[in-house]
């Protein structure tokens, strides 16, 4: 069975329809691509999947349970972290303080804990502390922990979105455009991050990608996307030859 | 029957008040997304230099209503310049925060310059009232207050929608960069729009110097943030919103002052402003929007 | 070597230690009669005030919302505490504890429905309800409706005053500096993202709020306990922007910045107390020139420490060690 599964999902936003019918089957350890001409609708499936939008109608199901209707933070604790196009980091916070935020819904001490400094507090805030530092050194920015995540260069910051995304432990990786803005060494060791994690974690990873190097490079199967609705579904060889995509490439180069 | 036609005169009344603060208020955040805390105080300032004209200078109610709408323009573009274009960039709350202390500079420099006496304004209108049906009773300066207020309006509309400038306050709002590429001198418009904003707050001080009779440095405070509630109601930025909003706002005080107690007539204005904002934020008038993710 | 448990042990006994020593001669002094009554007026309004802007802070710096209606919940707390001693004759520690509770109540139905709105409008929002909560004071006679309520027995006294401070200044310290805490800045620094990465955004708004309103609840009981008569007019906004003063100046965000700056503060306002507008007029002009010079206040988000003198040397340290690698 799918791990998450997408069925005619669709959204307008004032009559205008953004996304219709759209349908995936994501199974475990899969690596997905979702491409497609700007403004196809990308972001917005992504949103959709995150609970940022409600669907106008469809449904995703995590597991054969529903997704539609929950919030963002209650479809993270089922185990879905994303990135964003344009990097939402908490800015003026250290990089450290940033994972540990990611941590938050695995903190093993309460409300009480923390305003009596009951052991556990110490314990709990020593595990969080590790593990936080554990993840930076898988990403290479360990020894950047104690700096403002503002003022990280934008590849590392591009980095450091994914570890937070990682520190929420989740199951299933949204990527939108982790290549953005990269020049292509970067890329090159984002894509051997991609596949690292992914079989360390166990995870199933889909994200979004202009760069076609990428795309081609690390995912499996790759889903088309234009103007809304699904033009294309295949492995990146077969993607490289549809008639179909090429067009929707093409005819938006052209206009 | 006859408490509630009177009750709607009075309201209509005090309601011009508020429209007209509301309109300086509704124009400024339309233009710079800025509650201008300062604006109720313009119209505290209007009113003192209304009462100086008037009662000082011995001038007639027009020439003093002029005096007070030019000066008060002027204070209103002294007050952007220095204290709000610097931080046009600048967290929004950062500039909430310089707007609250030119709110209270104005009110209590004022208190240091005239005394927290209240001052009586000179009666350049002598009362008269006129009899209606019954007991029902208006008077030439509830008459006046709205004929003043109405004319306003009219001129308000035909500088945003007909002048040059109107149709840069419009773009400006819309768009402040797509404007700018345009070569709508920004700075220019958003000074016009506050100079604007506070000659019609100061024409509602001197109005309501006429009205009550009585002025104080403090009077802005509660009119400004019930002029607010007002703009809020209508739809911040929409003009048609912050007038319709003021008359709403006067009348139903002045309803509850007639029917209930009055001094449940503050709470209840701001009751409102929470009903609107947890109901339709974006106001009667308003469209809802949402951040792009 | 030494746990991180055992060693925060023996700072925080430190610390105890230092702030005993601080309520023992200051107690000592008040009690032989050596301090002026007028300087005790002063520590006991400074209490009240950290109380005040240090909760103030959790909300408008930590959380990054915008209240400036944090007077109509001490008046909550002040009315309800008053009500427990002089209608009830109940123990000034349950007083204390019904009049914070009826605050933290009040903050959780402002909060509830209002934290959707975005900061601006929040703001007019928290005011809106500071003057409701005076209008209803105004209007019920029970509670002495506009003429105030007096006669409330004086139980509040410097003992009292100074450890709930402490208190206050602890509980809000411990919260900020947790997971929870990380989850209330996270919102002020990015609510799409926080709640992306699993935050109850909603949650955490509230409970900021709601803490924040319980403090401000306890610093109207200890008012009412110590001037022993209150007036709806002494919470209205310009109680709630004096507040705010003092959180923007010490830093939003940085709690040793609101205790410091509500020291000042308080003092700067008794030596002015004869002129009441030049005092308003200078705090009006501090605030813009704060926005105008420096937005982040006297501490910005930064914590005074000693550390802060220490870390410094040793930055320098480490980056002249680091240029000696790289060379």
């Amino acid at each position: 069975m799918a791990l998450l599964s997408v069925n005619d999902l669709s959204i307008s936003f004032g009559g205008l329809k953004a996304v219709s019918n759209f349908n995936m089957q994501l199974h475990k350890n899969d690596l997905a691509g979702l491409i497609g001409p700007n403004g196809a609708g990308k972001t917005t499936v992504f949103n959709m999947l995150t609970g940022v939008y409600l669907p106008t109608s469809g449904d995703i199901q995590l597991d054969g349970k529903s997704l539609v209707g929950l919030k963002p933070y209650q479809i993270n604790h089922r185990g879905v972290a994303r990135t964003f196009q344009n990097i939402r980091l908490f800015n003026d916070l250290t990089v450290i303080d940033n994972l540990k935020i990611a941590y938050h819904s695995h903190a093993r001490y309460g409300l009480l804990g923390a305003i009596c400094r009951l052991p556990g507090f110490y314990a709990g805030e020593k595990e969080i502390h590790e593990k936080s530092m554990e993840l930076l050194k898988i990403f290479k920015l360990d020894h950047k922990y104690d700096e403002l995540a503002k003022n990280l260069p934008y590849g590392e910051q591009r980095r450091l979105e994914i570890a937070r995304a990682m520190a929420t432990k989740p199951r299933i990786l949204l990527l939108d455009e982790p290549a953005a803005g990269m020049n292509p060494q970067e890329t090159h060791e984002l894509m051997e991050l991609i596949r690292w994690i992914r079989k360390e974690f166990d995870l199933t990873i889909l994200l979004i990608e202009h760069d076609m190097s990428l795309v081609m490079g690390v995912c499996e199967i790759i889903y088309v996307l234009d103007y809304g609705q699904i033009i294309a579904i295949g492995t990146p060889d077969e993607i490289r030859n549809n008639r179909r995509v090429i067009e929707a490439y093409l005819g938006e180069e052209a206009s | 029957m006859e408490v509630f036609l009177q009750q709607l005169i009075n309201g209509i009344s005090l309601g011009s008040i508020y429209a007209l603060i509301a309109l300086g208020y509704t124009m400024v955040y339309g233009i710079v997304q800025l509650i201008n805390f300062a604006h109720g105080d313009v119209y505290m300032v209007g009113a003192y230099l209304g009462f100086f004209a008037t009662a000082i200078l011995g001038w007639p109610f027009l020439p003093a209503l002029l005096l007070s709408m030019v000066v008060c323009a002027i204070l209103g573009m002294v007050i952007e310049k220095l204290a709000y274009t610097p931080l046009r960039n600048a967290p929004r709350i950062a500039a909430l925060i310089t707007a609250i202390g030119v709110s209270l500079f104005l009110e209590y420099g004022m208190m240091l310059l005239v005394t927290p006496q209240v001052r009586t304004f000179p009666q350049v209108l002598p009362e008269v009232q006129y009899k209606l049906l019954g007991n029902l009773v208006i008077t030439n300066r509830q008459i006046i207050i709205l004929v003043v207020t109405i004319a306003l309006m009219l001129l308000l509309q035909y500088i945003v929608h007909k002048t040059k400038i109107g149709k840069a306050m419009r773009a400006v709002s819309h768009d402040k960069q797509a404007a700018q590429l345009m070569g709508i001198n920004v700075n220019k418009t958003i000074s016009a729009t506050f100079a604007i904003g506070s000659a019609l707050a100061a024409a509602a001080g001197v109005l309501v110097g006429i009205y009550y009779n009585a002025i104080n440095p403090l009077m802005g405070i509660m009119p400004g943030l019930k002029a607010f509630v007002a703009a809020v109601l209508g739809g911040i930025g929409i003009i048609p919103g912050a007038m319709t909003g003021g008359f709403l706002l006067g009348i139903v005080e002045a309803m509850v002052s007639g029917y209930g107690k009055s001094l449940y007539r503050d709470p209840v204005a701001f009751v409102i402003l929470i009903i609107i904002l947890i109901v339709k934020p974006a106001g009667l008038f308003g469209k809802n929007v949402r951040e792009k993710v | 070597m030494m746990s991180m448990f055992e060693r925060k042990i023996g700072r925080q006994i430190g610390i105890l230690l230092v702030l005993a020593a601080v309520w023992g001669v200051i107690d000592f002094m008040i009690k032989g009669g050596i301090l002026n009554p007028y300087y005790e007026l002063n520590l006991i309004l400074i209490g009240i005030n950290i109380i005040l802007a240090v909760s103030l802070n959790l909300i408008n710096g930590f959380n990054g919302q915008f209240s400036i209606g944090h007077a109509g919940f001490m008046a909550v707390g002040a009315y309800g505490a008053a009500m427990i001693t002089i209608k009830a004759h109940l123990p000034f520690v349950i007083a204390l504890l019904v009049g914070a509770l009826l605050a933290a109540i009040c903050g959780i139905l402002v909060g509830l429905p209002t934290l959707r709105l975005r900061g601006d409008y929040l703001a007019i929002a928290t005011l809106g309800f500071g003057e409701i909560i005076r209008g209803l004071i105004v209007n019920i006679d029970y509670i002495g409706g506009a003429y105030g309520l007096s006669g409330i027995p004086k139980l509040a006294n410097w003992t009292w005053i100074f450890w709930l401070t402490v208190l206050t200044v602890l509980v809000i310290w411990n919260f900020v500096n947790s997971t929870h805490g990380r989850a209330t800045i996270s919102i002020r620094e990015n609510e799409i993202a926080a709640e992306a990465m699993g935050i109850n955004t909603t949650k955490y708004k509230v409970m900021a709020f709601t803490i924040g309103s319980l403090f401000a609840g306890l610093a109207g009981g200890l008012h009412a306990h110590y001037f022993y008569t209150i007036q709806p007019n002494t919470f209205n906004f310009l109680k709630s922007f004096d507040i705010l003063v003092m959180v923007v100046l010490g830093g939003q965000g940085s709690i040793t910045g609101s205790i410091i700056a509500a020291i000042a503060l308080t003092i700067i306002s008794a030596s002015l107390q004869k002129f009441a507008a030049l005092r308003l007029v200078i705090y009006a002009l501090l605030l813009i020139i704060i926005m105008l010079f420096r937005p982040q206040g006297l501490m910005g988000t930064k914590e005074f420490s000693l550390k802060m003198f220490r870390k410094k040397s040793k930055d320098k340290e480490g980056k002249q060690h680091g240029t000696a690698i790289g060379q």
